[in-house]
């Protein structure tokens, strides 16, 4: 009634994709790559969500306005943390009082 | 209260009067659960954003503290969330099909697998018990360099998971509801909304806790 | 063009009103006209709350050393603060007006969820009993800014309970927003395209944004702050480690975006007003719209502001300061477009248009001043001094509270099914007008010569600014109550309403009897021309009436 109803094998596929993707996070984690691995564990992380989302929550079957909606939630959430860390990153390129460092 | 005399209609199930049609209402009920995730994106959006400006102001006290995670546990608890998605997608998918049977077991192991992860976010509580790594007078902490840093990141894991446990609680007690809904023959094809609903909810729980594993237990460990 | 029915109202017709009795029809209900006035009462009740401590202040400031133990006048502020913003300026139109109107506006039954709007009002009452609770307790002294470390660590006034309500109130007012985005999205009669949709409407679709995106992070600080004040961890506590800066980030998160959930409304009532007692349709509709949604998003980009001299860094200053000049375009707009409305219009001035004119001076005085603090350099000299207190009350009171009594005034017909008396509340208007100018305009004054706000006491110089302020206060307060008195009378015993007395175009007055049933329309309604036809033209043909 609402959507096409999915068959099981499709959520079957997302439930396996998020498991290997699990086991993958947790596998790179262990290797040292410096800055990166908060970028692939973030990127791994998002993965996740997109297929939560799309597929276990319908959104890819949904209309454009809800489409929106998702979409408008998260980059709301950007805003918030660019705009606070850009303070933050932006402190110590001016002379000053850098009390956090002691 | 004036009742509409437009009862010539025929009361589709579950239809309110100011409603025009079943789709109308259903539309503005999943409208209205997105508009509510949004809001409790903004919510976990605040502590994501605190917990982002300490781990870069003291990375160094965040490489010491996230030794104490408990990966196996994390581990394991997420891939148990991520079973309860697929048994809430395929309760959902049942609710669908008119299908009361499979609905209810679905529901049921949904909220066992909600059970498994809260039960060992308390055994994980726990230990951060008997390490003295709970906030507070009680805090106590291996390396002096990092204690006060360690208990304000201390704070933001038990803030960021004690938050989401508490929205499993909740959305358990909405499981519960569902299951004695749906035992008492509330739902058929014709109307399910509650159950996709809750689904929603839960999902949205879900993809919270797929960000705070690896940004609570994984990142910081190789060092 | 008179849009009156042929025959008036009769005393015995089914209304919201008269339809049911008793206390359980009314705590009960999930008519949101029913919720609107429940609301209408809580936030009147909380206005005048608030303005207890307003008035506790300003005889506090008529000497130079005060009236008051420091401490008490610090917990005067606060909870002059707290309520004001909380509990009376967050929920009023929006609670009140919009939950009245945006379903007939709309054209729908009633918003999409009737029940969460019942729940919102219970939710906004537990919020409020918090809060007298902290005031009857001992109050608290913070700030209604509640900045840390101070209200986490060394305050030692009730600053959880307080909290608390704030924290209530706020899932009150995203409840409100939930409900008036999913109406507007899904509730329009036929016909009812969003750019027929009265500008009130868009005004409030807005605001339901910012209720929605903004209010869960003063939520999770607050969250914060508390745990912090049990715990002691350091999150904002310097001497712990912590940053209190990071404090002041997520609170003005939510809090910047607040102020236009507090002057959003407004605007929309204005629109309203203006269009109809200048009997012409709102010049440039589209802009209008549209500036709304702007002020919301970029609303959201500017909190960084309220941090210039908190320890931001330079850069981050700069890249806020350049945004919130941007913001106020949006806002100029609207102020040109009423005023282009006017001209070549057919202006009358019936009390709800003198508060619209009122409206436009201050706001556009108050929203000018906020420029002059959105200017770093400037604002290193004004900040935390009287100018703000001045700027932001010419917005908020000279702004939104005069919007909020020209809808009531404008709406009164239709809510209540009376009129008001015409004479009386044109001459509380004109009370409330140089109440308030006498007022704040002095402190504009004061806050420029170097006044610091939250002070209870201050150089002797000040005193005879500060002595206008207290006096124009007092008028101001005059200014208040008179409208209680005659709308109250009127309510009872004022003369029978018209359907639309003022002949206003919009489905809520044309196609909705006054007072209207509790399913708003007798006949479904239909939306066949542009909002604001008053000149009548472009009128497609009528479907079926």
């Amino acid at each position: 009634m609402t959507h096409q109803v999915v068959p099981v094998r499709a959520y079957v596929a997302v439930f396996l994709a998020l498991i290997i993707l699990t086991i993958t996070t947790v596998v790179v984690s262990r290797i040292e790559l410096g800055e990166y691995n908060f970028i692939v564990a973030i990127t791994i992380a998002v993965i996740k969500a997109v297929l939560v989302i799309l597929f276990f929550m319908h959104v890819k079957q949904s209309s454009s306005m809800t489409k929106l909606f998702v979409g408008a939630g998260f980059f709301w959430m950007a805003i918030l943390l660019v705009f606070i860390l850009s303070d933050y990153f932006s402190r110590g390129w001016l002379p000053g009082a850098t009390w956090w460092r002691s | 209260m004036a009742d509409s005399e437009v009862t010539a209609l025929e009361h589709a199930p579950g239809l309110k009067h100011h409603f025009d049609d079943t789709e109308q209402q259903l539309e503005s009920s999943t409208l209205g659960m997105w508009v509510f995730l949004l809001t409790e994106i903004m919510f976990f959006g605040g502590m994501f954003g605190g917990y982002t400006v300490y781990r870069n102001l003291y990375p160094d006290a965040f490489a010491s503290s996230s030794r104490y995670m408990n990966i196996p546990i994390g581990a394991f608890n997420t891939a148990v969330l991520i079973c309860s998605s697929l048994t809430m997608a395929l309760a959902v998918r049942a609710a669908q099909l008119g299908n009361k049977k499979v609905l209810i077991w679905f529901l049921v192991f949904t909220l066992i697998l909600g059970c498994v992860f809260l039960g060992l976010k308390v055994v994980e509580y726990h230990e951060k018990w008997v390490d003295h790594h709970i906030p507070g007078p009680g805090f106590r902490y291996e390396d002096a360099r990092y204690f006060h840093q360690a208990q304000i990141l201390f704070f933001l894991y038990f803030a960021m998971t004690g938050m989401h446990a508490m929205h499993m609680v909740v959305g358990a007690g909405l499981l519960t509801t569902l299951i004695i809904m749906a035992a008492r023959n509330r739902f058929s094809a014709a109307w399910y909304t509650p159950v996709e609903m809750i689904g929603l909810y839960w999902h949205f729980v879900d993809i919270v806790w797929i960000f705070l594993f690896p940004l609570l237990y994984l990142i910081g460990r190789t060092k | 063009m008179s849009t009156t029915l042929s025959h008036p109202p009769t005393e015995e017709r089914p209304n919201y009103l008269n339809v049911d009795y008793g206390w359980k029809s009314w705590l009960l209900t999930t008519d949101h006209k029913r919720i609107a006035l429940l609301y209408l009462f809580s936030i009147t009740a909380f206005f005048f709350v608030g303005g207890a401590f307003a008035v506790g202040m300003r005889l506090n400031l008529l000497t130079p050393k005060g009236l008051f133990a420091h401490d008490t006048y610090n917990k005067l502020f606060t909870m002059h603060g707290i309520i004001m913003v909380f509990f009376f300026l967050v929920p009023s139109i929006p609670a009140t007006l919009g939950n009245f109107l945006v379903p007939p506006m709309v054209g729908a039954r009633d918003l999409a969820f009737p029940r969460i709007n019942l729940l919102s009002w219970y939710i906004y009452i537990v919020g409020g009993i918090f809060a007298i609770t902290a005031i009857v307790r001992g109050g608290v002294d913070t700030g209604w800014t509640f900045y840390a470390p101070f209200s986490s660590t060394y305050s030692n006034t009730h600053v959880i309970l307080a909290a608390i309500g704030v924290f209530v109130s706020g899932f009150s007012s995203i409840l409100t927003g939930l409900n008036f985005i999913v109406t507007v999205h899904k509730m329009r009669a036929p016909g009812m395209t969003w750019s027929r949709l009265p500008l009130f409407v868009w005004a409030h679709y807005a605001t339901s944004l910012i209720q929605v995106l903004g209010t869960p992070v003063i939520a999770i600080t607050i969250v914060l702050l508390g745990m912090e004040r049990v715990l002691h961890a350091g999150i904002f506590d310097p001497a712990l480690g912590g940053d209190p800066i990071l404090f002041q980030h997520l609170f003005w998160f939510y809090s910047h975006p607040a102020v236009y959930i507090m002057i959003l409304p407004g605007m929309g009532v204005i629109s309203e007003i203006v269009a109809c007692f200048s009997r012409k349709s709102i010049f440039g509709y589209g802009f209008v719209a549209f500036s709304s949604v702007a002020i919301a998003v970029l609303g959201f980009l500017v909190w960084g502001h309220h941090l210039f001299v908190a320890g931001q860094s330079m850069y981050a200053s700069m890249v806020f300061s350049f945004i919130s000049f941007l913001v106020a375009v949006p806002s100029a707009i609207k102020v040109f477009n009423w005023t282009a409305t006017m001209y070549r219009g057919s202006v009358s001035y019936d009390t709800p248009m003198l508060y619209a004119f009122g409206f436009i001076g201050l706001f556009t005085i108050g929203g000018l001043t906020g420029l002059f603090l959105a200017t770093m350099a400037v604002d290193v000299h004004v900040t935390d001094t009287y100018f703000v207190i001045a700027h932001f009350h010419y917005v908020m009171v000279g702004g939104m509270v005069m919007a909020y009594l020209g809808g009531i005034h404008f709406w009164f017909p239709k809510i209540t099914g009376r009129l008001y008396p015409e004479g009386w509340a044109k001459f509380a208007a004109l009370v409330v007008f140089v109440g308030f100018n006498l007022t704040f305009f002095p402190q504009f004054v004061l806050g420029y010569l170097g006044m610091p706000r939250r002070y209870a006491a201050y150089a002797d110089e000040f005193q005879i600014l500060n002595v206008m302020s207290t006096a124009g206060a007092s008028i101001l307060g005059v200014g208040y109550l008179i409208p209680m008195i005659y709308l109250a009378w009127a309510w009872r015993y004022g003369p029978k309403s018209p359907q639309n007395p003022w002949g206003a175009k919009g489905l809520e007055w044309e196609q909705s009897p006054t007072p209207p049933p509790t399913f708003n329309f007798d006949v479904p309604p239909v939306m066949n021309e542009p909002a604001y036809n008053y000149s009548g033209e472009e009128k497609e043909v009528e479907i079926g009436r």
